[in-house]
């Protein structure tokens, strides 16, 4: 391992779908580190590859992928070599996730009680009276009100924000070392969103876990996010802290996600927006995947795909315009406003580097 | 908002809508709202899932026998509409964009006859030429190829999808649109674009929007103003500028306090405000007032004056 405080290293990932019509590249060589304790946001557009991504590690991929190269190392081993019974033994023991819809991902013909009790049962080959006990503690603790009484329900008694709770509850019963969130909280209102994501962030403090967070929304991401990875096409265009990324970005596709989604100030005719579409990866096009979309797209986008370039020790962006030799641009206004806040922001903490700790923390110190 | 000459052409009145009316498990979806929609504007409606934004959609084009109130559209009850032509002419004048650009396009229809039905419907088209005329310049007002047409929609991406059916909305050359949802199923770089094409169509044809969305980020640029539901009611109206700087209620309030801003430095220091709805089940009768100018708040009498403490306080009223 590269870094001690590493619990989940991902290198040089590609991942292929078999189809009647060729192979569709879904992941084209992704690598990223996941820390301890941290909260990892993997943000991006449908078809992007950030579901791919997670459901690889899960080892849940669908029969027609086909994984050609790369690594998952997870406390010292690949967890692409392992079988399927090992994997078994992973899922939902070290490694949880908490899936979109709570309509869909819970069994509807089992009371939740036994749901939640069920990995305890299972995996630990626990009794189930102590299971049972153990899932009523969680329910507490994931704020389901009059817990002792709704552990003999079903989940069609719930609403979708405490199924979403139910399903947390799952996710946590054995305290995993990592919790894959893959959009938890797009089928839920706002304010339900705000509740779950409060949750979240409360229990991530109580058991330590380390969460990939997947999600469309940059709203959702700048709240929970420690370090974020922009997906496009298949691969990771740029990555960072969260204020590295929402108030210094560096990538064409960081700038048009940002200024594409209206705050509650944005004003003007015309929103920002990215034209086209994002390009079929049945024929992935050579060089940068994003130029065909890019205002800023050099000659060179593409001929040739660009590298990394290192914007800070914690930020990195695959776009040429970080190129010495490249032409200097102005990025969309939008973007040189967040530019001009990180120049204050940084300004302010001359003396200490902004060290990567969980966010409620943060606040405690403000 | 320009209301010195603003012309109403939606008139709600007192509005309920029940399911299930006399049963055990009646809902009252919509429960006596009232609103104006001025010609021109885009009138936004948000509000949580259950709170009877897609009903009110649904009872002002006519998709339900209203229970109770009326709706007038260019000052005729939307219900009096008994002749056919009276009929067709409404449903000409009035058009919907669905939310689920996946479901809301008949798979087996080729994208031509798709957008031609209404143009089909209301012989709108003298013949087949001047038909197909017809659907290559809608295609192209919404920014789609019009090599396109003998396409079929799983041929299309999302965002594609939803611009087919805005074609298919305006090609009977709607006044009234109602958008349900029209880009919460899509990706944010396309629902951008989309709403970039709604706004520029409204520009062109003078078009009239109600457009209902959860969005609230998304509703407040693309509205003029807002109305708030929750529970089948109707809480809060306003401009759209003034309802987000300085809302009244306590819930619209809860609710702009949960919106996550895509700002880590101000999600850090975000506070949610909780709303407790049960006061609003407690047996008084309530009104939407007018506590400040065009500003609307749906109060019980003893509580205007705090609604009007609280304008005063974020200066909407002017002494």
């Amino acid at each position: 391992m590269d870094n001690e405080k590493d619990i989940l290293e991902v290198r040089n990932l590609q991942v292929n779908f078999k189809t009647y019509a060729g192979d569709v590249k879904a992941i084209r060589n992704v690598s990223f580190d996941l820390r301890k304790g941290e909260t990892l946001a993997i943000v991006g557009e449908s078809g992007s590859g950030k579901s791919v991504t997670t459901r690889t590690i899960m080892g849940l991929n669908a029969r027609n992928a086909d994984i050609t190269s790369g690594t998952i190392m997870y406390k010292g081993e690949d967890l692409l070599k392992k079988s399927e019974k090992e994997m078994e033994g992973i899922r939902g023991q070290d490694i949880a996730e908490i899936f979109q819809d709570p309509m869909t991902s819970l069994d509807p013909t089992m009371k939740i009680g036994r749901q939640i009790a069920e990995p305890l049962m299972v995996h630990k080959g626990m009794k189930k009276e102590k299971a049972l006990a153990q899932a009523l503690e969680m329910m507490k603790l994931v704020g389901i009100t009059d817990a002792e009484n709704r552990i003999n329900d079903y989940p069609h008694q719930f609403s979708g924000g405490m199924r979403q709770r139910i399903v947390i509850a799952i996710a946590l019963i054995n305290y995993p070392e990592i919790l894959i969130a893959d959009e938890p909280t797009t089928a839920l209102d706002v304010t339900i969103q705000a509740q779950i994501l409060n949750l979240m962030k409360e229990l991530q403090d109580k058991i330590s876990t380390s969460i990939i967070f997947i999600t469309h929304d940059l709203g959702v991401v700048a709240g929970m996010a420690d370090r974020v990875a922009v997906m496009y096409a298949g691969k990771i265009v740029e990555y960072g802290t969260v204020d590295e990324i929402f108030y210094n970005p560096k990538h064409p596709y960081t700038w048009g996600l940002l200024s594409s989604m209206p705050t509650l100030d944005t004003g003007g005719d015309e929103l920002p927006s990215i034209p086209g579409t994002p390009p079929d990866l049945l024929d992935p096009p050579t060089g940068d995947a994003f130029a065909a979309r890019n205002a800023y797209a050099l000659k060179i986008d593409t001929e040739q795909e660009p590298p990394f370039f290192k914007v800070s020790d914690t930020h990195y962006a695959a776009t040429w315009l970080l190129h010495p030799d490249a032409p200097k641009v102005t990025p969309p206004d939008q973007i040189v406003a967040r530019q001009k806040k990180y120049a204050e922001m940084q300004k302010n903490l001359v003396k200490q580097q902004r060290p990567s700790i969980p966010v409620e923390e943060e606040e405690e110190q403000q | 908002m320009d209301y010195e000459n603003a012309e109403k052409i939606l008139e709600v009145k007192h509005l309920k809508q029940y399911f299930n009316v006399g049963k055990p498990d009646e809902v009252r979806a919509v429960d006596d709202i009232s609103f104006d929609i001025y010609k021109g504007e885009t009138f936004g409606l948000v509000g949580e899932s259950g709170s009877g934004k897609t009903t009110t959609g649904r009872a002002i084009i006519h998709l339900y026998e209203p229970t109770a109130g009326e709706i007038l559209f260019n000052g005729k009850n939307v219900d009096t509409f008994t002749s056919k032509a009276e009929q067709r002419e409404f449903r000409q004048d009035m058009q919907m964009i669905f939310q689920d650009p996946y479901a809301s396009l008949n798979p087996r229809m080729k994208v031509k006859d798709i957008v031609a039905e209404g143009i089909d419907i209301n012989h709108l088209a003298k013949d087949d030429a001047d038909r197909s005329k017809k659907v290559e310049d809608l295609l192209e007002t919404v920014g789609l190829n019009k090599d396109h047409s003998s396409r079929y929609p799983h041929e299309f991406s999302g965002g594609q999808r939803q611009r087919i059916g805005i074609a298919r909305a305006l090609a009977v050359d709607p006044k009234f649109v109602i958008a349900d949802e029209p880009i919460s199923a899509l990706d944010v770089s396309i629902q951008a674009q989309v709403v970039n094409l709604m706004k520029k169509l409204q520009r062109e044809q003078g078009l009239t929007y109600l457009f209902i969305a959860h969005d609230l980020s998304m509703v407040k640029y693309i509205s003029d103003r807002i109305g708030v539901m929750h529970y089948g009611r109707m809480l809060e109206i306003a401009d759209s500028d003034e309802i987000y700087a300085h809302p009244l209620h306590d819930y619209t309030k809860s609710l702009l306090s949960a919106v996550p801003v895509p700002d880590p430095e101000f999600e850090r220091t975000r506070e949610e405000i909780a709303y407790d709805g049960s006061n609003e089940n407690d047996g008084k009768e309530r009104t939407l007032v007018e506590i400040a100018p065009h500003h609307w708040v749906r109060a019980a009498d003893d509580e205007i004056d705090m609604y009007t403490q609280r304008a005063h306080e974020a200066s909407l009223i002017k002494k």
